[in-house]
């Protein structure tokens, strides 16, 4: 796990809120199974994929969740984006962050997980890469956190919690829970 | 000095590492139902071959192709070289046409590296006369590390490099990469077609093929390559199969799970028999096959985001 206080692209962050404990993340993931249980009825079988990296996780979980509630059949795979990017000089090809899509996706509903939504590039980018792989009837997205300064118009089909922030502010989401990491100024 | 790719020995263990985790990622996206990601749009690759070419040019044409950069194609018989054109002439209107990286293949030993001096822009080595091909080096070692699921080392493994290793590129890198690597390495040919100082070289030397084979867990067979020398050095083709060629009998010594590679191409007949290339422990179409992804790999090094690194997870 992250420590609480770290260096990111640069910057440091030093922890400032906790917004959610574990137990408020296992009733979140329950309730977006049980939404993505409803919205899918009758769907022959989803295919669930986590964003690297930290969007592997919560499709895990929430593939797990729906197996357990419904025996929802549901395939699990994940995708890494780096090569899609339109900034990739930000964010470099990251060691073992692999793209494993198990499944043919042709004619399937693709439901694409990401920890934190927040400029909609990275789901851009997913769109984009997972079209690759074929033509699903339909892709759906479900995050963890949504946490505002949208610069595309992509939106959401399943919100853990809304959560307004600034942007020299970070979001962590793990098991453990959801914090606020507050920027404290630029290392060299 | 810009980063390019020349030789195997000016690269970090971390360098070849990198391109090794890369190629993987590039063979990953070579099974998609689209192989092709916009990794390098806007990029412009040239590839630069004083020498004949299938194998190499069309896979770096392909894998530059794959990651969505533009690809500009030199051929010395429509070029201004005829002409009278220079070397650095040639190399410094493709850089100023707005190539952003060259793939360069020439006879001569040395010639990429002094193309490197004069530009601003990275190469890869193609292959310069004798001296060394990294790339072919690359996709071999991930050829073998797929075939024995050994990760990133060939450690334990005996390789066998055969046939005419005095005008071999492939050998030269290969030898480097493959020892690094943990592999051990043991050259066979007649003295003529070996080089005359081998004493510094990490290897093993035989001149009976016969003899080295049954220790052997790949044999990497070399082509002749009868365009670069005079007939002083062997009395005939013949002559020479008759002790150095891979058939099937002489395959039939060595280990049952023992594998056989070329860099290509073949000269069937010749340095290798049909039987034995088109066989399941040949490994010749795996190696093409893994060449595109390796490229892409060296290109998206080279040219992409944060120059291509890999970054340990933040």
């Amino acid at each position: 796990m992250a420590p609480e206080t770290g260096s990111n692209s640069g910057h440091s962050y030093t922890a400032s809120a906790e917004v959610m404990t574990s137990s408020d993340i296992q009733r979140v993931l329950n309730r977006i199974a049980h939404e993505v249980f409803e919205q899918n009825r009758g769907c022959a079988e989803l295919v669930i994929v986590g964003l690297q990296t930290g969007g592997v996780w919560v499709a895990e979980a929430l593939c797990n969740l729906l197996v357990k509630i419904a025996s929802f059949p549901c395939a699990v795979g994940s995708l890494d984006i780096s090569l899609y990017r339109d900034d990739h000089a930000l964010r470099p090809l990251i060691k073992s962050s692999l793209t494993d899509v198990p499944v043919s996706v042709q004619d399937k509903t693709v439901l694409l997980v990401d920890d934190v939504l927040f400029t909609g590039r990275t789901v851009r980018a997913a769109l984009e890469a997972i079209l690759d792989f074929g033509r699903p009837r339909a892709i759906q997205l479900a995050v963890m956190v949504d946490r505002g300064h949208r610069e595309l118009p992509i939106r959401p089909d399943y919100v853990g919690k809304n959560l307004p922030t600034s942007r020299n502010e970070k979001v962590e989401v793990t098991e453990q829970g959801i914090k606020i990491l507050k920027e404290v100024g630029n290392a060299p | 000095m810009h980063r390019s790719l020349i030789s195997v020995s000016d690269l970090s263990d971390e360098d070849i590492f990198q391109l090794l985790e890369l190629s993987r990622v590039f063979v990953e996206v070579n099974t998609r139902e689209i192989p092709k990601v916009p990794a390098l749009r806007g990029k412009t690759v040239a590839t630069l071959f004083f020498e004949n070419s299938t194998r190499t040019r069309l896979s770096f044409e392909l894998a530059a192709s794959r990651l969505s950069a533009d690809v500009l194609t030199f051929t010395l018989a429509s070029s201004s070289v005829s002409k009278g054109e220079s070397l650095r002439d040639t190399a410094e209107t493709i850089e100023s046409i707005g190539a952003d990286l060259i793939v360069m293949r020439h006879w001569s030993s040395g010639s990429v590296r002094l193309v490197n001096s004069w530009l601003d822009i990275p190469l890869i080595n193609a292959g310069d006369g004798a001296h060394e091909h990294p790339t072919q080096a690359l996709l071999d070692a991930v050829t073998l590390m797929d075939e024995f699921e050994s990760g990133n080392r060939l450690d334990g493994l005996h390789i066998a490099i055969v046939g005419d290793v005095l005008h071999s590129r492939v050998a030269r890198s290969n030898v480097q990469l493959m020892t690094r690597l943990g592999a051990s390495v043991t050259l066979v040919g007649p003295p003529s077609l070996l080089p005359a100082d081998l004493s510094l070289w990490p290897v093993k030397v035989s001149n009976s093929l016969d003899e080295v084979l049954p220790s052997c867990d790949v044999i990497y067979v070399l082509r002749i390559q009868s365009e670069r020398f005079s007939e002083s050095l062997m009395p005939s083709l013949s002559e020479f199969s008759k002790s150095f060629a891979l058939n099937g009998a002489r395959l039939s010594k060595a280990k049952k799970d023992a594998v056989v590679m070329h860099p290509g191409p073949i000269i069937r007949g010749v340095e290798i028999s049909g039987e034995v290339a088109d066989s399941p422990q040949s490994l010749i179409r795996k190696q093409v096959e893994n060449g595109v992804s390796v490229r892409m790999a060296t290109l998206y090094w080279l040219l992409g985001a944060g120059k291509g690194r890999l970054e340990s997870l933040w």
